[in-house]
């Protein structure tokens, strides 16, 4: 774990953020501040808006009310061409990869180069294998994504996502879906880009193995708010009840179920069966 | 609506995709071409067939070449190919986009600083354009033979008659008012087709609700348009 240093720039600061859809509220006031160079991991429960958080700050999601500073600059009014330009300093990793179909996995990977820059064709492939090398894939340039498993369709996203050399990543459930042993070597790999490419990042998740693992800080997602941050160790031995039953993963606690949906499809054990084969608070 | 005009309004902001619009012109035009081909000429068979029983009662069978002229380069040659072309293409496009949008691959062409308009619809948009009129060429070229066929092989017309009567009382102004036709209805399918794909959500079901209705949509909004392009003009 980096010692983050207290005087360090803030690279993202959320202040006061609403988004609702419809007549849920899904962010209701939303503050948060990462820094420069730091590894932020924020946690949270299925439908706790945390999704919606990140498409806000890349801008794929306008919120209704509050600010986004991205190196200082207010993002969340700009237009489209402002937002573009924002945008190339993001990667983003997706949830289940995102990749583009029609197109190879190199093509995959030198997608924002051809757009963004005026490299030749030979070039574009070169940096794609290198990116491709860099998240441990070898030989697959010329797969189609549907031919590639859950695991390397992330990896692939990850190439795709570091391809332009972007200075803040973001993770969507980046341990979502895949194996437990793949999940570890995604971890080892967002720690590694850290190192390798020294950026700042935000992942998104609810697998608490992961955060513990790939975060500086973490902070806790409840109601459309951050009700908590801190380092691993301090989140661990928070008194927060909230935060003590997601980190366990337990079904009774201040946290209830509030989706009226499950309640009235699906028996109370039923549910509690679910649960424990995912292994993961989700509520 | 606001679909339609950011898709114009980037239409003139160069570069334009052209490895995109290419494949999707291929997609549009060549792909669907054996489909139109088969659609006009047995209908332009059917057509023979039709007015010349309807004709040899007043002793008219060499006006069956008008007949057959006349309806399929007016009416039935862009209409069938619209609607044709909207339920191979339209729904492919519906079904593509929104496979896109569900699987959150246009969220990504948007971090890739790619804006999905200009990227995925403007293609579509031009190649249906583009493309339809061509088929509608083709499909005209097509329906006349197939009249012809009958017309002369199987119910005995004399042939040089026949043609004549083609094409004395073909108009350029008949190929026109089809030609136009066609222009207006690539741009419905694509948009209409691009849109529903586009405003998917919800999943597999979403992509195909978005299809059913890409297909619903646009046949009709052909069907209606049809008429009133032809009152305009009349």
């Amino acid at each position: 774990m980096r010692m983050m240093d207290k005087a360090s720039t803030i690279k993202i600061r959320v202040v006061n953020l609403y988004k609702s859809f419809g007549e849920s509220q899904v962010l209701r006031g939303v503050d948060l501040e990462v820094h420069q160079g730091e590894s932020m991991v924020v946690i949270g429960g299925s439908g706790s808006g945390k999704t919606v958080l990140i498409k806000c700050i890349i801008g794929l999601v306008q919120p209704d009310e509050g600010e986004i500073y991205v190196d200082g600059l207010e993002i969340s009014n700009l237009n489209e061409k402002g937002m573009n330009e924002v945008r190339k300093k993001f990667g983003m990793l997706f949830q289940w990869g995102a990749l583009f179909d029609s197109m190879t996995v190199w093509e995959n990977v030198g997608f924002g180069l051809r757009h963004q820059t005026r490299l030749k064709e030979g070039d574009i492939r070169r940096i794609a294998s290198e990116k491709l090398a860099l998240v441990g894939l070898r030989n697959v340039e010329d797969l189609m994504p549907s031919e590639l498993s859950g695991g390397m369709r992330k990896r692939v996203s990850l190439a795709r996502a570091i391809a332009i050399e972007p200075e803040i990543l973001l993770y969507d459930e980046p341990t979502t879906g895949i194996d437990p042993i793949m999940a570890d070597a995604i971890n080892d790999l967002i720690i590694e880009m850290r190192e390798k490419l020294d950026v700042t990042s935000i992942a998104i998740t609810h697998d608490m193995k992961s955060a513990y693992k790939i975060g500086d800080r973490i902070a806790m997602l409840y109601q459309g708010r951050i009700i908590e941050v801190g380092t691993p160790e301090e989140i661990k031995s928070s008194s927060n009840l909230i935060v003590q039953q997601f980190i366990e993963g337990k079904s009774e606690g201040p946290i209830r179920i509030v989706d009226p949906a499950l309640l009235t499809l699906t028996s109370r054990s039923q549910r509690r069966g679910e649960r424990d084969e995912q292994g993961k608070g989700n509520y | 609506m606001i679909l339609f005009a950011q898709t114009l309004g980037w239409l003139f902001r160069p570069p334009l995709e052209g490895r995109e619009i290419l494949r999707q012109m291929q997609e549009v035009g060549v792909h669907s071409f054996p489909v139109v081909v088969i659609t006009a000429g047995f209908t332009g068979m059917v057509l023979a067939l039709q007015s010349f029983t309807g004709f040899k009662r007043f002793g008219a069978e060499t006006m069956v070449g008008t007949v057959v002229a006349l309806s399929m380069t007016r009416e039935l040659g862009p209409v069938l190919t619209g609607l044709m072309v909207s339920g191979r293409v339209g729904s492919a496009m519906a079904a593509e986009l929104g496979t896109m949008r569900v699987t959150e691959q246009i969220d990504a062409l948007y971090t890739l600083a790619t804006n999905p308009i200009k990227y995925l619809i403007v293609p579509r948009f031009l190649a249906a354009t583009i493309m339809l009129p061509i088929l509608v060429i083709f499909a005209d070229i097509i329906g006349i033979l197939g009249g012809y066929l009958v017309g002369v092989q199987i119910l005995g017309t004399n042939p040089t008659l026949y043609f004549r009567r083609t094409w004395n009382f073909l108009e350029l102004d008949d190929l026109y008012i089809g030609l136009l036709k066609a222009l207006f209805f690539g741009m419905i399918i694509a948009t209409i087709g691009c849109y529903q794909g586009f405003s998917a959500q919800g999943g597999a079901e979403g992509v195909g609700r978005a299809t059913t209705r890409a297909v619903v949509i646009s046949s009709l909004t052909i069907l209606i348009s049809n008429y009133f392009i032809t009152a305009i003009l009349f």
